[in-house]
């Protein structure tokens, strides 16, 4: 594999088949916890580490996995990942552990990450596959970062609040660009409109792109 | 000599929607001064500040997407949204919570599910669960009517237009003093806090069926209704199929235990019970197609609306009542589909 490869399957994940807005994949995460920026980062890193450890691992394996039973070799794989990755976060960042809550756990049902296991990791080799898993790993991180940062701008005015949850320390309040925010923002619905702008804005800038590729 | 040569029809159709709005905007005027006699004249404010910007919102709308917004504009709809809109809200709303309604009501829920025609949702009731869902504060905030005898605080023009444009009231009056509860709120609590029916309708904010003045309005929001079915702007399919969804479960709820239970007359005349079966289910884009359908669609959002009142956590469940029937709409059309001529009913049905 040249080096071209890697670029490929990085930019593939980051943007052309982005598990978040293009393939709408684990979208139960993405839409409950990006209530804040600093959630969104914290579950978005732990997908990440978990999607590329667990590509390694099923593209390490795939000649022995056999076809019939797969998926759940899939599924065992990803979930003593993913207890790895909560032991750790349960660890060392409790208060991140406590907002996460129930969905660290849950990334075990994150499609995009069995998705990628059966669609890509089982038919490629060690490297592509390490490459793949970082770049649909940070795809999704970062469409949950942004998600997180528009809520939280917009349904409570606040910027990068909370991030003592991720390095310890005192109660950071973060940036207070307006105090309180329109509260639908962070609410359900609010989860649901900024996806949709957000898979609005992408389709926007690729048509935007093809018509000048056109011309 | 030449003769002026016209093709079929030769009688000029006279449904087309704007005669259509019209008179729905004008069925609308009745309710609109007794909800200003008994609320006082905060009603005018919000209808001012919805039409601002639903006419607006519909301008940028059909601009961006590259249609003459005169086209849009020209058929009243904007209007009646607005209308609708500024009926649901209480008379004392803050103007950007009123606007916020009625620019999601018509950029989101019509204009990106592709304008007049093609919106799912009812635009008026979904700017309205927005507003509902990010300014509870606001939304619960009802003055109380004009009840004769009783002694309340009545805020003038002035006063009405201070907290409108700046969401505070003026410092000599407090909240208490002006707003009480509403019927339907009263209602509710006063069940949850085990009092009797009859015990709640011995209130003073209680009329005969519903609440003083809310059952008067709720009378000339009928009048315009049955002027609108002479007219033949609505059928008689919808609000039959409210109603009867409305009544049904409470009646016989009531009968069981009419100490525990309100009234089917209160259950009619409450809230926005009688709005909802004459002018905002009858939204003809967003209801069902069929009279068979229409009747079940109509149905449901009444059963709905009984069971959000007693069951639910809302006070009124009109809004998101008519929102999950207009969900329900697709399947609704799919199995009332008619016979087409010549056709058996069961063959050709996929």
């Amino acid at each position: 594999m040249t080096p071209g490869h890697f670029i490929d399957r990085l930019q593939t994940g980051l943007w052309r088949e982005n598990p978040g807005l293009v393939q709408l994949l684990g979208l139960c995460p993405l839409l409950a916890v990006t209530t804040t920026f600093v959630n969104g980062l914290g579950l978005g890193v732990a997908t990440l580490v978990v999607l590329t450890c667990s590509n390694v691992l099923v593209s390490a394996t795939r000649r022995w996995i056999l076809a019939e039973i797969r998926v759940p070799i899939y599924v065992l794989i990803i979930a003593s990942l993913v207890t790895c990755t909560e032991l750790i976060i349960k660890a060392w960042f409790p208060a991140l552990d406590r907002s996460l809550g129930i969905f660290i756990p849950l990334i075990v049902t994150n499609c995009a990450i069995v998705a990628r296991a059966e669609l890509f990791a089982s038919r490629n080799g060690i490297a592509p596959s390490f490459f793949d898993g970082l770049g649909m790993g940070a795809g999704f991180a970062l469409l949950l970062m942004a998600i997180g940062f528009f809520r939280e701008l917009v349904g409570k005015g606040s910027l990068f609040a909370d991030f003592h949850m991720l390095f310890g320390g005192k109660t950071l309040a973060g940036l207070v660009v307006v105090d309180g925010g329109w509260l639908l923002a962070v609410l359900p619905p609010g989860a649901f409109f900024s996806l949709a702008l957000a898979v609005a804005l992408k389709n926007y800038l690729d048509g935007k792109r093809d018509a000048a590729g056109r011309t | 000599m030449e003769f002026e040569h016209r093709e079929a029809p030769h009688m000029a159709p006279t449904a087309d929607v704007a005669t259509m709005m019209q008179q729905v905007l004008l069925a609308l005027v009745p309710a609109a001064v007794a909800h200003v006699w008994f609320f006082g004249p905060g009603l005018i404010f919000n209808l001012l500040i919805a039409t601002a910007a639903c006419v607006g919102g519909e301008a940028l709308m059909m601009r961006l997407r590259g249609r003459p917004p005169v086209r849009a504009l020209s058929d009243y709809s904007a209007l009646v949204t607005a209308a609708l809109l500024a009926f649901a809200l209480p008379s004392l709303t803050p103007w950007w919570v009123t606007a916020t309604g009625a620019l999601f009501g018509i950029i989101v829920a019509k204009h990106l599910y592709g304008g007049l025609g093609f919106n799912i949702f009812n635009p008026a009731m979904a700017g309205y669960v927005v507003v509902l869902v990010a300014f509870p504060m606001h939304l619960n905030l009802w003055v109380a009517p004009r009840m004769g005898d009783i002694d309340y605080q009545f805020l003038s023009v002035l006063q009405t237009l201070t907290y409108t444009l700046t969401g505070s009231l003026p410092d000599a009056l407090t909240y208490d003093e002006i707003s009480r509860a509403t019927p339907l709120d009263a209602m509710k609590s006063g069940l949850n806090d085990m009092r009797t029916t009859v015990e709640i309708r011995s209130l003073p904010i209680m009329g005969d069926f519903g609440g003083v003045g809310w059952e008067w309005i709720g009378n000339f929001i009928a009048i315009g209704g049955f002027w609108l079915m002479i007219r033949r702007v609505i059928r008689w399919h919808i609000p039959v199929g409210v109603g009867v969804g409305l009544l049904i479960p409470a009646g016989i709820m009531w009968l069981a235990s009419p100490g525990t239970e309100p009234s089917p007359g209160f259950h009619m005349f409450s809230g926005a019970a009688l709005m909802c079966a004459f002018f905002i289910a009858t939204d003809p884009v967003s209801a069902a197609a069929s009279p068979k359908g229409r009747l079940i669609y109509g149905a449901g959002i009444g059963f709905l609306i009984y069971a959000i009142r007693t069951w639910g956590a809302d006070v009124d469940g009109v809004a998101f009542a008519v929102l999950m029937m207009n969900m329900a709409v697709p399947a609704i059309d799919r199995i009332t589909r008619p016979r087409i001529v010549g056709h058996r009913r069961d063959a050709g049905a996929p």
